[in-house]
């Protein structure tokens, strides 16, 4: 991969919201070239969607639950952890699935109305799954910091002075 | 009044062109300031951290007067990895209290009354008074942007006088963010040898080169012996209120300045001096990430600013594009105070770096990219009015 294409990767990655004509002007290529770039890495399927992150805690009756769940199961023969990971992962509620090396070995995060959804989750459609061995949920408390940005941060105007030499 | 108290060549010194300016800025509501001589990053947290982590062991003593040998030593490796030039930690370099303080010690270190030292403008606003308040004589030579603001040894060798004693130069440069290549160095560094004058190479911004790699006055041949290397942590490392720099150079110059040093402030702080050591051990790979978003939000502002018709040459380092603003007929310091009254953009006005910087006015970039587009926004919808009085 280039080395304009890693960059505009970055800058992507930091903000979605970047138009082809400020990529162009930061990386210093033409327009034309950025969506030449952006399609090729779409197509590869190395950009898979462009999302916002948003604190909905600011938004009022739209609060939603989220969990993280230590899931040990026993793997299937051939298979190994995929098979029952497609199964956890295809209910909508879940937000992210991981393979873990330690403890346990799947990592689960669920988002859902409420405590009680989830655990209805866990009871009725996790823990009735043939493989799964046992699960322990953690609720989130609160969100410090989530894909690099730090929530709630004081929107403290710049500290540094106006003009300095 | 206590004015019969001051001495003459303090009351004759002139006070930063920029002082008046940042008073007019800082007044105001709602100001975007393309003004900021510093980084728009925070110190990397793992250096605060272990600052922070000095402090509660009780790290809170004078150090040696040079600086912490650790430092010095991290200081020492980082310049053979980077710039292959090697000093000696023990008796070859001395940790100050910003590269400013180093500038200082140099010169007082180095001019007897009258002593001349060859600068080159539009610079830096301390670099004059610092030679006159140590008694020496600055000769400017100008650069012009048809030179990309470069130093030409031709320049130079045309201001040297028999009184000649230094040459101060400053690559990548502040304002104008020239870069002297290995090439210039090389014409430069024979006219130096040739007139066997010292260079004190301000390198602070050594680290923040965006297309090439970085040469070192004091890696040329023969200029080592002749080269007060002076850098520091605070642009690079985003760590301007930490006030430590360090100056390099050859044992006996050294020796000097550390008397110097040793009786006005022995030593720099010491909870800067753990944390900077963290910054050299393990904060270069946020310096590449703070350096590829520097290039970035470059590559956006000289477009920009081409856009709206400001010829601007592509600075090669630093974090501030210099363009001109003579097509708008207005002088740098109307245009940068027009501009702060009307669209309450802050910008500084090029003829506060010398009087070659009339006619253009510096913007920093160190600023996020939601201020940068907004200022550019500003910039040009100020250009259009300024277009429709005409």
């Amino acid at each position: 991969m280039t080395e304009k294409a890693l960059e505009m990767l970055r800058l992507l990655e930091k903000n979605a919201a970047y138009s082809n004509e400020l990529l162009a002007d930061l990386l210093a290529i033409s327009v034309d070239e950025v969506k030449v770039l952006r399609k090729e890495l779409e197509d590869q399927a190395v950009i898979l969607g462009y999302q916002t992150l948003i604190d909905w805690t600011k938004v009022l009756n739209t609060e939603l639950v989220t969990a993280m769940i230590e899931v040990k199961v026993t793997p299937t023969r051939g298979k190994g952890f995929d098979q029952v990971a497609e199964r956890i992962y295809r209910f909508k509620e879940v937000k992210a699935l991981y393979l873990m090396s330690g403890g346990y070995d799947l990592s689960i995060t669920i988002e859902a109305q409420s405590m009680m959804e989830i655990s209805r989750f866990v009871s009725d459609k996790l823990s009735t799954l043939d493989s799964v061995m046992s699960t322990v949920t953690h609720f989130i408390l609160k969100k410090y910091k989530h894909d690099g940005v730090i929530f709630d941060q004081d929107n403290d105007p710049d500290p540094r002075m106006m003009v300095t030499p | 009044m206590s004015e019969r108290f001051i001495a003459e060549h303090i009351k004759t010194l002139k006070p930063s062109g920029i002082r008046r300016f940042f008073d007019l800025a800082q007044s105001m509501e709602g100001v975007i300031s393309l003004g900021v001589g510093e980084p728009d990053f925070t110190t990397p947290w793992s250096v605060i951290e272990a600052s922070y982590h000095s402090l509660e062991r009780g790290f809170t003593a004078y150090t040696p007067n040079a600086g912490l040998l650790t430092l010095r030593q991290s200081i020492s490796r980082f310049l053979d990895t980077r710039f292959q030039v090697r000093y000696q930690p023990e008796d070859e370099v001395i940790v100050t209290v910003g590269a400013s303080q180093s500038i200082d010690l140099a010169f007082r270190a180095i001019l007897n009354p009258g002593d001349e030292v060859i600068v080159m403008e539009p610079s830096f606003v301390s670099y004059i008074p610092t030679i006159t308040l140590a008694g020496g004589v600055p000769v400017i030579v100008d650069t012009y942007e048809k030179d990309a603001f470069k130093l030409s040894k031709e320049a130079v060798e045309a201001a040297i006088t028999e009184k000649t004693k230094a040459i101060l130069i400053c690559s990548p440069n502040n304002p104008t963010g020239a870069v002297l290549s290995r090439e210039d160095l090389i014409g430069i560094s024979d006219v130096i040898k040739g007139h066997d004058l010292l260079v004190i190479s301000d390198e602070i911004y050594a680290d923040l080169l965006y297309d090439d790699t970085y040469t070192s006055m004091a890696s040329m041949e023969g200029m080592k012996e002749r080269t007060l290397l002076v850098s520091g942590f605070s642009k690079a490392f985003a760590m301007t209120g930490w006030r430590l720099g360090y100056v390099c150079g050859p044992k006996d110059l050294i020796a000097q300045m550390l008397k110097i040093h040793q009786y006005t402030i022995m030593s720099a702080p010491t909870m800067a001096q753990y944390g900077a050591i963290e910054a050299l051990e393990n904060g270069l790979s946020e310096v590449e990430m703070m350096k590829e978003s520097y290039k970035q939000r470059r590559n956006y502002v000289v477009k920009a600013l081409t856009r709206m018709g400001l010829s601007c040459h592509v600075p090669g380092g630093a974090f501030y594009v210099f363009p001109s603003i003579k097509s708008t007929g207005l002088s740098s310091s109307d245009f940068a105070e027009q501009l702060l009254m009307e669209e309450k953009v802050a910008v500084v006005p090029g003829s506060v770096f010398g009087d070659s910087g009339e006619g253009y006015i510096r913007c920093s970039y160190a600023a996020s990219m939601k201020q940068l587009t907004e200022a550019m926004d500003r910039i040009s919808r100020f250009l259009d009015k300024l277009k429709a009085k005409e």
